[in-house]
Protein backbone atom coordinates (compact mmCIF):
# COMPACT_ATOMS: atom_id res chain seq x y z
CA UNK A 1 0.00 0.00 0.00
CA UNK A 2 1.31 3.15 -0.78
CA UNK A 3 1.10 6.39 1.13
CA UNK A 4 2.08 9.57 1.13
CA UNK A 5 4.41 11.11 3.95
CA UNK A 6 2.38 12.18 6.72
CA UNK A 7 1.99 15.82 7.38
CA UNK A 8 3.81 17.45 10.08
CA UNK A 9 2.72 20.55 12.00
CA UNK A 10 5.54 21.65 15.16
CA UNK A 11 3.39 22.65 18.10
CA UNK A 12 6.45 23.17 20.17
CA UNK A 13 10.06 23.69 19.52
CA UNK A 14 13.00 22.37 21.43
CA UNK A 15 12.79 26.47 22.97
CA UNK A 16 9.34 26.38 23.75
CA UNK A 17 8.86 22.77 25.08
CA UNK A 18 11.75 23.90 27.47
CA UNK A 19 10.11 26.89 28.47
CA UNK A 20 6.99 24.66 28.91
CA UNK A 21 8.84 22.41 31.28
CA UNK A 22 10.38 25.12 33.24
CA UNK A 23 6.70 26.61 33.49
CA UNK A 24 5.35 23.33 34.78
CA UNK A 25 8.16 22.58 37.47
CA UNK A 26 7.08 26.03 39.19
CA UNK A 27 3.32 25.31 38.95
CA UNK A 28 4.43 21.25 40.26
CA UNK A 29 6.30 23.21 43.42
CA UNK A 30 3.62 25.42 44.18
CA UNK A 31 0.97 22.77 43.92
CA UNK A 32 2.79 20.29 45.96
CA UNK A 33 3.84 23.40 48.76
CA UNK A 34 7.60 22.63 48.82
CA UNK A 35 9.72 19.26 48.33
CA UNK A 36 8.87 17.89 51.42
CA UNK A 37 6.48 15.35 50.13
CA UNK A 38 7.42 15.71 46.47
CA UNK A 39 7.47 12.49 44.86
CA UNK A 40 7.37 12.60 40.77
CA UNK A 41 6.55 9.35 39.00
CA UNK A 42 6.49 9.25 35.17
CA UNK A 43 4.83 6.78 32.89
CA UNK A 44 6.72 5.04 30.41
CA UNK A 45 7.71 5.67 28.24
CA UNK A 46 8.46 9.80 27.02
CA UNK A 47 6.85 10.22 30.71
CA UNK A 48 9.20 9.21 32.66
CA UNK A 49 12.41 11.53 30.38
CA UNK A 50 9.62 14.59 31.52
CA UNK A 51 9.42 13.70 34.62
CA UNK A 52 13.47 13.90 35.24
CA UNK A 53 13.36 16.87 33.19
CA UNK A 54 10.86 18.66 35.59
CA UNK A 55 12.98 16.75 38.62
CA UNK A 56 16.16 18.62 37.82
CA UNK A 57 14.65 22.04 37.02
CA UNK A 58 13.03 21.79 40.80
CA UNK A 59 16.50 20.42 42.01
CA UNK A 60 18.31 22.95 40.60
CA UNK A 61 16.30 26.08 42.26
CA UNK A 62 15.81 24.28 45.93
CA UNK A 63 18.87 22.02 45.95
CA UNK A 64 17.21 18.96 47.12
CA UNK A 65 17.19 15.48 45.80
CA UNK A 66 14.20 14.69 44.81
CA UNK A 67 12.42 11.16 44.95
CA UNK A 68 11.37 9.41 41.36
CA UNK A 69 9.93 6.71 39.87
CA UNK A 70 8.53 5.57 37.01
CA UNK A 71 5.73 3.63 35.86
CA UNK A 72 4.88 1.18 33.53
CA UNK A 73 0.98 0.59 32.92
CA UNK A 74 0.86 -1.90 31.06
CA UNK A 75 -0.23 -4.78 32.96
CA UNK A 76 -2.60 -2.62 34.15
CA UNK A 77 -4.84 -2.13 31.20
CA UNK A 78 -8.04 -2.92 30.11
CA UNK A 79 -7.54 -3.75 26.51
CA UNK A 80 -4.88 -7.14 26.26
CA UNK A 81 -8.15 -8.62 24.47
CA UNK A 82 -8.16 -6.27 21.93
CA UNK A 83 -4.74 -4.85 21.77
CA UNK A 84 -2.66 -7.66 22.41
CA UNK A 85 0.28 -7.86 24.68
CA UNK A 86 2.84 -5.43 24.47
CA UNK A 87 5.92 -6.43 22.64
CA UNK A 88 8.06 -4.88 25.80
CA UNK A 89 7.21 -3.62 28.81
CA UNK A 90 9.29 -1.05 30.55
CA UNK A 91 10.61 -0.52 34.06
CA UNK A 92 8.74 0.02 36.47
CA UNK A 93 10.52 1.39 40.25
CA UNK A 94 8.67 3.24 42.76
CA UNK A 95 9.68 4.85 46.11
CA UNK A 96 8.57 5.02 48.79
CA UNK A 97 5.10 6.52 48.93
CA UNK A 98 3.18 6.35 52.04
CA UNK A 99 2.16 9.83 53.20
CA UNK A 100 3.61 11.55 49.82
CA UNK A 101 2.22 14.39 47.61
CA UNK A 102 2.49 12.02 44.24
CA UNK A 103 3.00 14.04 40.70
CA UNK A 104 2.30 11.74 37.46
CA UNK A 105 3.64 13.07 34.61
CA UNK A 106 3.10 11.97 31.16
CA UNK A 107 3.56 13.07 27.39
CA UNK A 108 0.36 13.38 26.36
CA UNK A 109 -3.22 12.89 28.05
CA UNK A 110 -5.98 11.87 25.40
CA UNK A 111 -8.41 9.41 26.90
CA UNK A 112 -7.77 9.00 30.66
CA UNK A 113 -7.56 5.61 30.45
CA UNK A 114 -3.98 5.58 30.80
CA UNK A 115 -3.67 7.16 33.92
CA UNK A 116 -7.02 5.13 35.32
CA UNK A 117 -4.88 2.37 34.97
CA UNK A 118 -1.35 4.22 36.69
CA UNK A 119 -4.14 4.93 39.67
CA UNK A 120 -4.94 1.23 40.08
CA UNK A 121 -1.17 0.70 39.95
CA UNK A 122 0.33 3.16 42.67
CA UNK A 123 -2.50 2.33 44.77
CA UNK A 124 -0.78 -1.53 44.65
CA UNK A 125 2.30 0.36 46.10
CA UNK A 126 1.22 2.57 48.98
CA UNK A 127 -1.22 5.42 50.25
CA UNK A 128 0.38 8.11 48.86
CA UNK A 129 -1.49 11.42 50.86
CA UNK A 130 -2.38 12.94 47.62
CA UNK A 131 -1.94 12.13 43.93
CA UNK A 132 -1.56 14.75 41.35
CA UNK A 133 -1.69 14.37 37.46
CA UNK A 134 0.80 16.42 35.07
CA UNK A 135 0.94 16.54 31.38
CA UNK A 136 2.71 18.38 28.45
CA UNK A 137 -0.33 17.97 26.31
CA UNK A 138 -3.71 17.64 26.74
CA UNK A 139 -5.30 17.07 23.78
CA UNK A 140 -8.92 16.35 24.92
CA UNK A 141 -10.53 13.14 23.65
CA UNK A 142 -11.60 12.30 27.54
CA UNK A 143 -13.38 9.01 27.99
CA UNK A 144 -13.39 8.82 31.95
CA UNK A 145 -13.55 11.46 34.56
CA UNK A 146 -9.87 11.98 34.65
CA UNK A 147 -8.72 15.75 34.18
CA UNK A 148 -5.11 17.37 34.28
CA UNK A 149 -3.65 19.54 37.20
CA UNK A 150 -0.58 20.94 35.62
CA UNK A 151 -0.91 21.46 31.59
CA UNK A 152 1.67 22.24 29.52
CA UNK A 153 0.03 23.34 26.34
CA UNK A 154 -3.69 22.33 25.30
CA UNK A 155 -4.32 21.12 21.30
CA UNK A 156 -7.01 20.79 19.46
CA UNK A 157 -6.80 17.19 17.63
CA UNK A 158 -9.63 16.49 14.39
CA UNK A 159 -9.74 13.11 13.23
CA UNK A 160 -6.91 11.54 11.72
CA UNK A 161 -4.52 13.52 13.70
CA UNK A 162 -2.12 12.46 16.62
CA UNK A 163 0.16 14.32 18.81
CA UNK A 164 3.99 12.92 18.63
CA UNK A 165 6.33 14.22 21.75
CA UNK A 166 9.56 13.45 20.82
CA UNK A 167 12.25 13.67 23.82
CA UNK A 168 16.14 13.80 22.98
CA UNK A 169 17.02 11.20 25.30
CA UNK A 170 15.09 8.70 23.05
CA UNK A 171 14.32 10.72 19.74
CA UNK A 172 17.13 12.65 19.48
CA UNK A 173 15.35 16.11 19.56
CA UNK A 174 12.61 17.64 21.57
CA UNK A 175 9.51 18.50 19.69
CA UNK A 176 5.89 18.46 20.16
CA UNK A 177 4.47 17.62 16.82
CA UNK A 178 0.73 17.31 15.31
CA UNK A 179 1.19 14.47 12.80
CA UNK A 180 -2.23 14.30 10.17
CA UNK A 181 -1.84 10.90 8.56
CA UNK A 182 -3.46 10.62 5.16
CA UNK B 1 -7.19 -16.36 17.91
CA UNK B 2 -3.68 -15.86 17.61
CA UNK B 3 -0.99 -14.17 19.21
CA UNK B 4 3.03 -13.19 18.41
CA UNK B 5 3.21 -16.73 19.90
CA UNK B 6 0.70 -18.70 18.41
CA UNK B 7 -2.29 -20.39 19.93
CA UNK B 8 -0.41 -22.64 22.01
CA UNK B 9 3.12 -23.46 23.25
CA UNK B 10 3.83 -26.74 23.13
CA UNK B 11 7.72 -26.90 22.89
CA UNK B 12 10.73 -24.57 21.79
CA UNK B 13 11.22 -26.83 18.32
CA UNK B 14 8.40 -24.72 16.49
CA UNK B 15 9.92 -21.19 17.73
CA UNK B 16 11.69 -18.44 16.15
CA UNK B 17 14.72 -17.32 17.90
CA UNK B 18 12.58 -13.83 17.50
CA UNK B 19 9.82 -15.60 19.54
CA UNK B 20 12.14 -17.04 21.92
CA UNK B 21 13.78 -13.80 22.82
CA UNK B 22 10.14 -12.02 23.07
CA UNK B 23 9.22 -14.46 26.07
CA UNK B 24 12.79 -13.58 27.57
CA UNK B 25 12.20 -9.95 27.26
CA UNK B 26 8.52 -10.01 28.37
CA UNK B 27 9.91 -12.03 31.43
CA UNK B 28 12.34 -9.28 32.73
CA UNK B 29 9.53 -6.66 33.98
CA UNK B 30 7.68 -9.87 35.48
CA UNK B 31 10.09 -10.63 37.24
CA UNK B 32 10.07 -7.03 39.40
CA UNK B 33 6.32 -7.58 39.78
CA UNK B 34 7.53 -10.58 42.51
CA UNK B 35 9.37 -8.22 44.36
CA UNK B 36 6.58 -5.38 44.99
CA UNK B 37 4.66 -5.39 48.24
CA UNK B 38 1.54 -6.63 46.31
CA UNK B 39 2.72 -9.75 44.21
CA UNK B 40 -0.41 -8.97 41.70
CA UNK B 41 -1.05 -7.14 38.68
CA UNK B 42 -4.79 -7.77 36.55
CA UNK B 43 -3.35 -8.58 33.00
CA UNK B 44 -5.21 -11.54 33.29
CA UNK B 45 -8.19 -10.91 35.45
CA UNK B 46 -11.39 -12.56 34.14
CA UNK B 47 -9.57 -15.26 32.70
CA UNK B 48 -9.75 -19.18 33.44
CA UNK B 49 -6.53 -21.45 33.43
CA UNK B 50 -6.89 -25.21 34.31
CA UNK B 51 -3.76 -26.70 35.63
CA UNK B 52 -4.45 -30.37 34.43
CA UNK B 53 -1.26 -32.54 35.79
CA UNK B 54 -1.10 -36.23 34.57
CA UNK B 55 1.55 -36.65 36.35
CA UNK B 56 3.28 -35.56 39.85
CA UNK B 57 5.07 -32.67 39.47
CA UNK B 58 5.69 -30.13 42.80
CA UNK B 59 7.76 -27.16 41.42
CA UNK B 60 6.72 -26.85 37.98
CA UNK B 61 2.93 -26.82 39.05
CA UNK B 62 3.56 -24.31 41.93
CA UNK B 63 5.76 -22.04 39.46
CA UNK B 64 2.63 -22.16 37.11
CA UNK B 65 0.25 -21.60 39.90
CA UNK B 66 2.11 -18.68 41.28
CA UNK B 67 2.17 -16.96 38.12
CA UNK B 68 -1.05 -17.43 37.04
CA UNK B 69 -2.11 -15.86 40.30
CA UNK B 70 0.47 -12.53 40.03
CA UNK B 71 -1.21 -12.23 36.84
CA UNK B 72 -4.91 -12.15 38.41
CA UNK B 73 -6.34 -15.07 36.80
CA UNK B 74 -8.33 -17.76 38.51
CA UNK B 75 -7.25 -21.46 38.48
CA UNK B 76 -8.44 -24.94 39.04
CA UNK B 77 -5.56 -27.68 39.82
CA UNK B 78 -6.76 -30.94 38.36
CA UNK B 79 -4.61 -34.10 39.13
CA UNK B 80 -5.12 -37.32 37.09
CA UNK B 81 -5.12 -39.31 40.89
CA UNK B 82 -8.35 -39.04 42.14
CA UNK B 83 -10.32 -37.37 39.05
CA UNK B 84 -12.85 -38.88 36.10
CA UNK B 85 -9.43 -39.98 34.47
CA UNK B 86 -8.85 -42.83 36.63
CA UNK B 87 -12.13 -43.64 35.60
CA UNK B 88 -11.33 -44.08 32.03
CA UNK B 89 -12.12 -40.83 30.55
CA UNK B 90 -9.89 -39.96 27.87
CA UNK B 91 -7.81 -37.16 27.54
CA UNK B 92 -9.92 -34.81 24.92
CA UNK B 93 -12.97 -35.70 26.87
CA UNK B 94 -11.23 -34.43 29.89
CA UNK B 95 -10.42 -31.54 28.35
CA UNK B 96 -13.96 -30.97 26.27
CA UNK B 97 -15.66 -30.89 29.39
CA UNK B 98 -13.03 -28.49 31.26
CA UNK B 99 -14.13 -26.12 28.12
CA UNK B 100 -17.53 -27.04 28.35
CA UNK B 101 -17.14 -24.65 31.69
CA UNK B 102 -15.82 -21.96 29.79
CA UNK B 103 -12.55 -21.83 30.53
CA UNK B 104 -9.86 -19.78 28.73
CA UNK B 105 -6.61 -22.48 28.89
CA UNK B 106 -4.96 -25.29 30.18
CA UNK B 107 -1.48 -26.03 31.59
CA UNK B 108 -0.85 -29.75 30.70
CA UNK B 109 1.82 -32.14 31.98
CA UNK B 110 1.57 -35.52 30.73
CA UNK B 111 3.16 -38.86 30.34
CA UNK B 112 2.81 -39.26 26.35
CA UNK B 113 5.04 -37.19 24.33
CA UNK B 114 2.60 -35.20 21.97
CA UNK B 115 0.27 -34.69 24.57
CA UNK B 116 0.14 -31.02 24.75
CA UNK B 117 0.09 -30.88 21.00
CA UNK B 118 -2.71 -33.76 20.28
CA UNK B 119 -4.75 -31.31 23.11
CA UNK B 120 -4.33 -28.15 21.21
CA UNK B 121 -5.52 -29.26 17.69
CA UNK B 122 -8.64 -30.08 19.42
CA UNK B 123 -9.83 -27.64 22.03
CA UNK B 124 -10.34 -23.96 21.93
CA UNK B 125 -8.41 -23.08 24.60
CA UNK B 126 -4.66 -22.08 24.36
CA UNK B 127 -2.58 -24.90 25.37
CA UNK B 128 0.99 -24.96 27.61
CA UNK B 129 3.08 -27.71 27.88
CA UNK B 130 4.15 -28.29 31.11
CA UNK B 131 5.94 -31.26 29.93
CA UNK B 132 4.91 -34.27 27.61
CA UNK B 133 6.24 -37.15 28.15
CA UNK B 134 10.32 -37.69 26.70
CA UNK B 135 9.28 -34.76 24.07
CA UNK B 136 9.88 -31.39 25.62
CA UNK B 137 9.35 -29.59 29.04
CA UNK B 138 9.53 -25.92 26.97
CA UNK B 139 9.18 -23.25 29.81
CA UNK B 140 12.32 -25.36 31.68
CA UNK B 141 14.11 -24.49 29.13
CA UNK B 142 13.25 -21.04 29.04
CA UNK B 143 13.67 -20.35 32.39
CA UNK B 144 17.60 -21.81 32.25
CA UNK B 145 17.72 -19.26 28.86
CA UNK B 146 16.84 -17.14 31.34
CA UNK B 147 19.38 -17.94 33.85
CA UNK B 148 22.34 -18.18 31.80
CA UNK B 149 21.36 -14.98 30.28
CA UNK B 150 21.37 -12.94 34.04
CA UNK B 151 24.56 -14.75 34.38
CA UNK B 152 26.55 -14.02 31.23
CA UNK B 153 24.86 -11.00 29.97
CA UNK B 154 24.40 -13.69 26.60
CA UNK B 155 23.85 -16.45 25.38
CA UNK B 156 25.38 -16.63 22.11
CA UNK B 157 28.39 -18.47 21.59
CA UNK B 158 28.62 -19.46 25.20
CA UNK B 159 29.15 -23.58 25.43
CA UNK B 160 26.47 -25.04 27.64
CA UNK B 161 26.66 -28.78 28.69
CA UNK B 162 23.61 -31.14 29.18
CA UNK B 163 24.86 -33.58 31.91
CA UNK B 164 23.43 -36.99 32.62
CA UNK B 165 20.08 -38.84 31.14
CA UNK B 166 19.65 -37.22 27.70
CA UNK B 167 17.24 -39.64 26.69
CA UNK B 168 15.16 -39.46 28.73
CA UNK B 169 14.73 -35.82 29.41
CA UNK B 170 12.31 -33.53 27.96
CA UNK B 171 14.31 -31.06 29.62
CA UNK B 172 17.38 -31.79 27.36
CA UNK B 173 15.84 -31.45 24.34
CA UNK B 174 14.12 -28.40 24.92
CA UNK B 175 17.22 -27.11 26.12
CA UNK B 176 19.01 -28.34 22.66
CA UNK B 177 16.26 -26.62 20.39
CA UNK B 178 16.45 -23.19 22.52
CA UNK B 179 20.55 -23.38 23.12
CA UNK B 180 21.24 -23.77 19.38
CA UNK B 181 18.38 -21.15 18.16
CA UNK B 182 20.04 -18.29 19.96
CA UNK B 183 23.57 -19.41 19.12
CA UNK B 184 25.07 -21.17 21.82
CA UNK B 185 27.17 -24.27 21.27
CA UNK B 186 25.63 -27.33 22.90
CA UNK B 187 27.51 -30.33 24.54
CA UNK B 188 25.76 -33.44 25.93
CA UNK B 189 27.48 -35.62 28.68
CA UNK B 190 26.58 -39.03 29.94
CA UNK B 191 26.79 -43.37 30.16
CA UNK B 192 26.01 -44.31 26.80
CA UNK B 193 22.95 -46.05 27.71
CA UNK B 194 21.22 -42.62 28.48
CA UNK B 195 22.28 -41.24 25.35
CA UNK B 196 19.58 -40.98 22.28
CA UNK B 197 21.19 -42.50 18.93
CA UNK B 198 22.07 -39.55 17.01
CA UNK B 199 22.48 -37.17 19.03
CA UNK B 200 25.20 -35.85 16.88
CA UNK B 201 22.32 -34.99 14.27
CA UNK B 202 21.00 -32.19 16.46
CA UNK B 203 24.40 -30.28 16.49
CA UNK B 204 25.58 -31.48 19.77
CA UNK B 205 28.96 -32.02 20.83
CA UNK B 206 29.27 -35.60 22.28
CA UNK B 207 31.33 -35.99 25.68
CA UNK B 208 32.02 -39.70 27.32
CA UNK B 209 33.75 -37.90 29.88
CA UNK B 210 32.94 -35.69 32.22
CA UNK B 211 35.87 -34.54 32.31
CA UNK B 212 36.13 -33.67 28.93
CA UNK B 213 32.61 -31.90 29.46
CA UNK B 214 34.08 -29.88 32.32
CA UNK B 215 37.21 -28.61 30.32
CA UNK B 216 34.93 -27.72 27.41
CA UNK B 217 31.76 -25.80 28.85
CA UNK B 218 30.80 -22.48 30.23
CA UNK B 219 27.82 -23.69 32.01
CA UNK B 220 26.67 -26.90 33.20
CA UNK B 221 23.24 -28.07 33.17
CA UNK B 222 22.96 -31.37 35.07
CA UNK B 223 20.18 -33.30 34.82
CA UNK B 224 17.94 -35.23 37.05
CA UNK B 225 18.84 -39.02 37.51
CA UNK B 226 16.00 -40.70 38.10
CA UNK B 227 16.22 -43.69 40.80
CA UNK B 228 14.14 -45.96 38.40
CA UNK B 229 16.72 -46.19 35.68
CA UNK B 230 18.91 -48.45 38.02
CA UNK B 231 16.40 -50.75 38.21
CA UNK B 232 15.97 -50.69 34.64
CA UNK B 233 19.54 -51.45 33.96
CA UNK B 234 20.47 -47.92 32.59
CA UNK B 235 23.04 -47.91 35.03
CA UNK B 236 24.92 -50.39 37.20
CA UNK B 237 24.50 -48.43 40.23
CA UNK B 238 24.07 -45.06 41.67
CA UNK B 239 27.33 -44.99 43.41
CA UNK B 240 29.29 -45.99 39.90
CA UNK B 241 27.24 -43.39 38.14
CA UNK B 242 28.89 -40.43 40.93
CA UNK B 243 32.34 -42.18 40.60
CA UNK B 244 32.26 -41.80 36.94
CA UNK B 245 29.99 -39.05 35.97
CA UNK B 246 28.93 -37.23 39.47
CA UNK B 247 29.64 -33.24 38.90
CA UNK B 248 31.80 -32.92 42.18
CA UNK B 249 33.84 -30.37 43.06
CA UNK B 250 37.12 -32.00 42.64
CA UNK B 251 36.49 -32.33 39.36
CA UNK B 252 34.99 -28.64 38.81
CA UNK B 253 38.62 -27.03 40.59
CA UNK B 254 40.52 -28.83 37.60
CA UNK B 255 38.41 -26.69 34.88
CA UNK B 256 40.03 -23.75 33.59
CA UNK B 257 37.35 -21.14 34.55
CA UNK B 258 34.49 -20.69 36.67
CA UNK B 259 31.50 -23.59 35.77
CA UNK B 260 27.72 -21.64 36.03
CA UNK B 261 25.97 -24.82 37.44
CA UNK B 262 22.51 -25.65 36.54
CA UNK B 263 20.14 -28.18 37.58
CA UNK B 264 16.13 -28.45 36.89
CA UNK B 265 15.63 -30.11 40.30
CA UNK B 266 14.40 -32.22 41.60
CA UNK B 267 17.93 -32.66 42.72
CA UNK B 268 19.57 -35.96 43.78
CA UNK B 269 22.21 -35.19 45.86
CA UNK B 270 25.43 -37.23 45.47
CA UNK B 271 24.14 -38.92 42.49
CA UNK B 272 24.31 -36.43 39.56
CA UNK B 273 25.79 -33.07 41.48
CA UNK B 274 27.93 -32.76 44.99
CA UNK B 275 26.23 -31.30 47.75
CA UNK B 276 29.19 -28.60 47.78
CA UNK B 277 28.68 -28.06 44.15
CA UNK B 278 24.99 -27.29 44.24
CA UNK B 279 25.46 -25.14 46.87
CA UNK B 280 28.23 -23.50 45.82
CA UNK B 281 29.19 -19.61 45.22
CA UNK B 282 28.42 -20.59 41.15
CA UNK B 283 25.36 -23.00 41.45
CA UNK B 284 22.68 -20.59 39.88
CA UNK B 285 19.99 -22.90 41.24
CA UNK B 286 17.61 -21.30 42.93
CA UNK B 287 17.40 -18.02 40.59
CA UNK B 288 16.56 -20.62 38.13
CA UNK B 289 13.58 -21.21 40.12
CA UNK B 290 13.29 -17.59 40.70
CA UNK B 291 12.74 -16.96 37.13
CA UNK B 292 10.55 -20.30 36.34
CA UNK B 293 8.00 -17.60 37.63
CA UNK B 294 8.69 -14.58 35.77
CA UNK B 295 9.19 -16.62 32.49
CA UNK B 296 5.65 -18.46 32.97
CA UNK B 297 4.10 -15.05 33.52
CA UNK B 298 5.41 -14.00 30.08
CA UNK B 299 4.28 -17.29 28.12
CA UNK B 300 0.60 -17.07 29.97
CA UNK B 301 0.79 -13.51 29.04
CA UNK B 302 1.81 -13.58 25.85
CA UNK B 303 -0.83 -16.05 24.96
CA UNK B 304 -3.60 -14.56 26.72
CA UNK B 305 -3.06 -11.61 24.21
CA UNK B 306 -5.35 -10.63 21.29
CA UNK B 307 -4.40 -9.12 17.67
CA UNK B 308 -0.30 -8.43 17.99
CA UNK B 309 -1.01 -6.42 14.67
CA UNK B 310 -2.78 -3.86 16.92
CA UNK B 311 -0.38 -3.48 19.59
CA UNK B 312 1.85 -1.57 16.86
CA UNK B 313 -0.32 1.14 17.24
CA UNK B 314 1.10 1.55 20.52
CA UNK B 315 5.00 1.83 19.49
CA UNK B 316 4.83 5.20 17.96
CA UNK B 317 5.72 8.36 19.39
CA UNK B 318 3.33 9.56 22.01
CA UNK B 319 1.36 6.71 21.94
CA UNK B 320 0.86 5.55 25.52
CA UNK B 321 -3.11 6.68 25.11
Amino acid sequence: MSRSPPERTIILDARALSRALQRMAVEVLELARGTDRLVLIGIQRRGVELAERIAKLIEKDEGVVLPRGALDITLYRDDLETVGPKPVIGETRIPDLAGKHVVIVDDVLYTGRTVRAALDELADFGRPERISLCVLVDRGGRELPIQPDIVGTKVKVSDGERVDVLVEELDGRDEVDLVRTP
Amino acid sequence: MTTALGKDLVGLERLSPDQIRLILDTAEPFKEVSERPIKKVPALRGKTIVNLFFEASTRTRISFEFAEKRLSADTVNVAASGSSVQKGETLVDTARNLEAMRIDMVVIRHPSSGAAEFLGNRIRSNVVSAGDGKHEHPTQALLDLLTIRDKHGKIAGLKVCLVGDVLHSRVARSNIWGLSKLGAEVGVCGPDTLMPRGIEDLGVCRFRRIEEAIEWADVLNVLRLQLERMEMGFIPSVREYYRVFGVTLERLEKAPRALTIMHPGPMNRGVEIDSRVADGPHSVILDQVTNGVAVRMAVLYLLAGGRPELADAAKRPGGTE
